[in-house]
């Protein structure tokens, strides 16, 4: 283990010497990506060594670097958050190869590849630390170094403003996690996780509600739960492909692990009403993340909401687990942080594939709005692939990860029956009609993202002159694609593991051996039972069968290619195609009440007479709450607050020796009387 | 149905005739009509006529259809979508005229609109004369096409 | 292994039966409107006829052009062999449950829908638009019911919903199962494309949810199309009839309780078909939004179920 982890953070450093000496060149680019791949399955084979053999790996950290207060530790949960930091990170690196090829010239690839190693490296330390010194010191590093890497291509529109409010919502997080954990280690930020666990039991519940609430806080804002979510569709579109892969799938996981390690390692679990907010809380994260995802035509943004979403998804999972964790039903609360967890993983496979595909399609076609697209699944068809691999996963349509995790959501929420009290047990059946709603309009909305893009006829000049991807990027889609189909199709491996993972944590029993055998998956009680395995075996059987038959009974095989069917027009152009807007256009108006969409028109009529129109032009926007009401006033009294105490720096060094001389007297005062 | 009054002008394949025996999919396409042959066709489908006890039944798309119902003197616009619901639709296929448009232009022959009869434009199997013809005859020029009409 | 077999069988009867069923709806259609109508076997040929015909493919299609007819087929052939038609339980009922037959349907629904916007004719874009929508809202109701159903029987499995029902008769009649009924009911017209939310005979392009994203296919492509059409009819027909109603299903293998399983399986389906087609002539399609009104009644229906359920527990 330990030569595993020396390979990690000694291949990380030499991707950032090699970025810091050579950057620009196709060779330093290569190194760099090569210390970032190397490092990330040097990682993930760490993690992976340490779920198998269930020893934690603890690096004595005293013995190099005495009086830092670092304590550096790797446990079963840590571990797992280590291999998806190594999966991801390893595609993206690849992926990174080639993509940042576009940069050399215009923007600083040394930066780049120097940021990519650091969060890599800061990522994989944040999974270890041992006390809230060292946490805090990471989580800090691992913001700026993303901040640094969301603002890459800083002469875009938006991209500085995206950094500033990624930048703003991270510390506001940080400063939640500074008072959480000034309380939890009674202000001795050095103490150890061992010791705050063994001393959380002693804390008055008023302390340990606060602490829940500024985890919440704290890590939400990292993980993007509404109503923090508003830096999300910003920063993460913005940022370069591979670093906006790396951003959702792996970052917004660290507010996941922090909450995980927090609400059920330290603090033990706790009254039913926390597991109630976080699930309530992910259940409207899901819905609103996924009805704003639909409204988007820009695909980068699209999937950023998405990624809200899914953030959404796996809280239902943990806040079903913290529900039955209070009172006392162990293998159900198993069953919902296994859950949780299982689409962690899966939605970072997924969700870095799909960020990783966009970022072809915007190296192909130069824009990021589906408008523009259409027709790439014949110039682009490994892209193609690799993105409906994703788009699959993502809806949740077996036999693919995103399948496997959801049954295992919606088992866990199904398991509410057993709650002794119905006020609370009814709260699962409006979860469960929440969470089948999100999946739904998550395939309608992958249904949109992936036929506009890449089916029918290319909408724009761009479009039709784009290009597949170079062979370093099709690998690390391959790579990510390949994992959501193993993901899927052997769960009865994964989840065994994630059992392992949860032993002993909050007073979880060993559930390694209850969730699955052979090749299917159980529930707790038999209340379900299946095998993601076997349906894909049946389903490739069935396919193969039914052209057989077809040739067996002499079926007419011939097939001719014509003009598509348009009522007999002559000639077909990309405006004839149904577009994105068109496309959300129904669900537009189901869900007006919350869309509330702003319509303008404005027509130019011709001068001489009325009845014939020059020009119409037609706006409509959806109106954004959380912007609107929440943080526009937050904004306006934070400037104002700002504007009153600006006037106190009057300029006149006469006001500021008045200043000093009060303050001098105030400071003697409290002395005199202290 | 005494007389026969259909005129076959192009001898529909064997093959085609029995595929097409118990179930034929009709495409009805306007090409120019004044629509009294359409108020006919359409006639087809009440419950007085009911061709769907014969197995015919119209559909949506020439993709869909295995006979075109052409009617109207093919006037110049729609000469070539005729063409391409023709080309749309998949062998084996069926065309029927329909009307003394369809035929020989009927009382549009010569004018400056039209291009001539359907079989200007495209082959076409079966003609039904008649301005409009009756749905009884209509019927009997559809059944004639695939051999579904008793023995004489 | 006779129970492999068994499978097998099931699911050769369901597509035996499902041009049949789509056929017996239109025909009692017909009679209550008062045509002759056409026969009930004409699906039957109108398959035969297509998979006799040649294929024409849009220039702008792609290989997912190509591919979806097999999958929409497969995958709900593959759901035929997981719900409980003639007997309960089955082999394969371990593999699974009633939330993989509403995910593997959606599968077919999801890649039917791409297939509808891969041409680049709007009428495809337009009917991959609306089918999602429906299927999207309608995506609640079906997992309340599940969890409904579930809370009855002690599990998701399709087996042992039946196992359940068939060994507590006085459940089939508690407001929870009543309702649920009700509820699904109203999805399964949404999911199948029956009155009132989408009307199966049109030829108004723009009236058109299902039919439009179909409009390029042709021959053996159509046929495949027109089969998966018609057995997830049957799959919901089925789901209906032997949930809530499930006696006549075998429990046993023998010759005798599967003949009259499929007996009774025939009666039941033509009485859920007569209910249908009478509900169709009586109602007026309704307009495209006011289907969301529709499918939010049936969610409070579900709704209502799953809370009875636990409240008279």
């Amino acid at each position: 283990m330990l030569t595993l982890f020396i390979v990690t953070v000694s291949a990380y450093v030499l991707g950032m010497l090699a970025a810091l000496f050579s950057g620009r060149s196709a060779i330093g680019r290569g190194l760099v990506a090569a210390g970032a791949a190397v490092g990330s399955i040097a990682g993930l084979a760490l993690g992976v060594v340490v779920i198998t053999s269930g020893i934690p790996f603890a690096l004595a950290s005293t013995r190099f670097l005495p009086l830092t207060g670092v304590a550096l530790r790797l446990d079963g949960m840590g571990a797992f958050f280590l291999v998806v930091v190594g999966l991801v990170g390893c595609a993206a690196s690849i992926y990174g190869f080639g993509y940042s090829a576009q940069y050399a010239g215009r923007y600083s690839l040394r930066t780049l590849g120097v940021m990519l190693n650091l969060l890599l490296l800061t990522l994989t330390f944040q999974v270890m630390a041992d006390n809230a010194l060292t946490f805090l010191v990471l989580w800090e590093a691992m913001s700026l170094t993303a901040y640094w890497l969301v603002v890459t291509e800083h002469d875009q529109r938006g991209t500085v403003r995206a950094g500033v409010w990624y930048l703003a919502m991270t510390h506001a997080g940080f400063a939640a996690l500074i008072a959480m954990f000034l309380l939890l280690s009674s202000t001795d930020l050095t103490t150890s996780f061992a010791s705050m666990r063994a001393g959380s039991a002693l804390l008055s519940p008023a302390a340990r509600n606060a602490v829940f609430l500024l985890a919440l806080f704290g890590f939400g804002a990292k993980s993007g739960i509404i109503p923090l979510h508003v830096w999300l569709p910003m920063a993460h579109p913005v940022a370069p492909s591979h670093v906006s892969a790396i951003l959702s799938g792996v970052v917004i996981k660290m507010g996941i692990y922090g909450l995980l390690r927090i609400l059920l390692d330290i603090m033990g679990g706790g009254p039913a009403w926390w597991g109630g907010v976080v699930l309530g809380a992910g259940a409207v994260s899901a819905l609103l993340g996924v009805l704003y995802a639909l409204m988007e035509h820009d695909l980068k943004r699209l999937l950023a909401y998405h990624s809200v979403e899914n953030i959404g998804i796996i809280l239902m999972g943990m806040g079903a687990g913290l529900i039955f964790h209070s009172y006392g039903l162990m293998t159900l609360a198993a069953l919902g942080f296994i859950s949780g967890l299982y689409h962690t993983i899966n939605h970072a496979s997924f969700k870095g594939l799909l960020f990783l595909g966009a970022g072809s399609v915007l190296h192909a076609t130069r824009t990021r709005n589906m408008e523009e697209m259409g027709g790439l699944i014949k110039i682009m068809p490994w892209t193609a692939l690799f993105f409906l691999v994703g788009a699959a996963a993502i809806s949740a349509l077996p036999p693919l990860n995103g399948f496997a995790s959801e049954w295992l959501v919606f088992q866990s929420l199904l398991g509410g029956s057993n709650i002794p009290t119905p006020e609370v047990a009814i709260v699962m059946p409006i979860a469960v009609g929440m969470l089948a709603l999100t999946s739904g309009l998550a395939a309608a909305c992958f249904v949109k993202a992936f036929g506009i893009t890449f089916l029918a006829i290319p909408r724009s000049p761009e479009a039709e002159h784009a290009h597949e991807s170079p062979r370093p990027m099709l690998a690390g889609m391959a790579l990510l694609a390949l994992a959501c189909i193993a993901l899927g199709l052997a769960p009865f491996v994964v989840v065994p593991a994630l059992g392992r993972v949860l032993v002993g944590l909050g007073g979880l029993p060993d559930t390694h051996a209850v969730f699955s055998f052979n090749l299917y998956l159980v529930t707790p009680s038999n209340f379900a039972i299946m095998s993601p395995t076997l349906v894909a075996l049946g389903l490739l059987a069935v396919l193969g069968l039914v052209p057989l038959v077809m040739l067996l009974f002499r079926a007419n095989w011939r097939l001719r290619v014509g003009d598509s069917w348009g009522c007999g027009r002559v000639g077909q152009t990309p405006r004839m195609e149904y577009t994105a807007t068109a496309f959300a256009e129904p669900l537009r108006r189901v869900f007006a009440e919350l869309y509330r969409p702003t319509k303008e028109l404005s027509i130019d009529f011709h001068p001489d007479s009325k009845y014939f129109v020059q020009s119409i032009e037609y706006r409509s926007e959806i109106t954004p709450w959380f912007e609107k009401a929440l943080y526009g006033p937050l904004l306006w009294f934070i400037r104002l607050s700002a504007a009153t105490v600006r006037r106190m720096q009057s300029g006149s060094v006469h006001m500021y020796l008045v200043y000093v001389t009060v303050a001098l007297l105030i400071l003697l005062l409290i002395a005199r009387w202290s | 149905m005494e007389a026969d009054i259909a005129i076959i002008v192009r001898q529909i394949d064997e093959r085609a005739r029995r595929l097409f025996g118990r179930s034929l999919h009709i495409r009805e396409v306007d090409a120019g009509s004044c629509n009294g042959c359409e108020l006919e066709i359409s006639a087809l489908a009440n419950p007085y006529y009911d061709m769907e006890r014969f197995g015919l039944h119209f559909v949506a798309s020439p993709r869909h259809a295995d006979c075109l119902l052409v009617t109207g003197p093919v006037t110049r616009n729609m000469a070539e979508p005729l063409r391409r619901t023709y080309e749309a639709t998949p062998n084996p296929k069926i065309v029927i005229a329909i009307g003394d448009c369809a035929n020989t232009c009927g009382v549009f022959k010569d004018s400056y609109a039209v291009v001539g009869g359907v079989d200007q434009v495209i082959p076409v199997n079966v003609f039904v004369p008649g301005c409009p013809p009756e749905p009884v005859d209509i019927l009997q020029g559809i059944l004639s096409a695939i051999n579904r009409l008793p023995a004489k | 292994m006779s129970g492999y077999f068994l499978e097998i069988g099931q699911a050769l009867v369901a597509l035996a039966l499902a041009p049949g069923l789509v056929g017996f709806v239109r025909w009692w259609k017909a009679r209550l409107q008062g045509r002759r109508g056409a026969p009930p076997l004409l699906p039957y040929y109108d398959l035969r006829k297509l998979f006799l015909k040649e294929v024409i493919i849009s220039n702008n299609a792609s290989w997912l052009f190509r591919f979806t007819p097999y999958l929409v087929f497969s995958s709900t052939l593959a759901v035929t062999l997981l719900i409980p038609l003639v007997a309960a339980p089955l082999p394969f009922d371990r593999i699974g449950d009633l939330l993989l037959v509403v995910y593997l349907l959606l599968l077919g629904t999801f890649f039917l829908a791409l297939a509808g916007l891969d041409p680049g004719t709007a009428f495809g874009g337009m009917g991959a638009s609306r089918e999602m929508t429906v299927a999207a809202i309608a995506e609640p109701t079906i997992a309340l019911s599940i969890f409904g159903l579930a809370l009855g029987a002690g599990s998701t499995n399709l087996g042992r919903i039946v196992e359940q029902t068939l060994a507590h008769p006085g459940a089939a009649i508690s407001p929870g199962h009543l309702l649920g009924f009700a509820a699904l009911f109203i999805v399964m017209l949404a999911e199948t494309g029956r009155l009132p939310v989408d009307n199966p005979s049109t030829h108004l392009e723009l009236t058109m949810i299902h039919e439009a994203m179909t409009l390029e296919y042709s021959g053996r492509y159509l046929a495949l199309i027109e089969w998966a059409a018609g057995l997830r009819l049957l799959i919901f027909f089925s789901l209906l009839v032997n949930m809530f109603t499930p006696w006549g299903v075998a429990t046993s293998l023998t010759p005798a309780a599967l003949g009259l399983a499929v007996i009774v399986l025939i009666s039941k389906l033509a009485a859920l078909g007569l209910l249908v087609a009478l509900l169709e002539t009586r109602i007026a399609k309704l307009r495209l939004f006011r289907v969301p009104e529709l499918l939010a009644v049936s969610f409070v229906l579900a709704l209502l179920a799953v809370t009875s359920s636990f409240l008279l527990r």
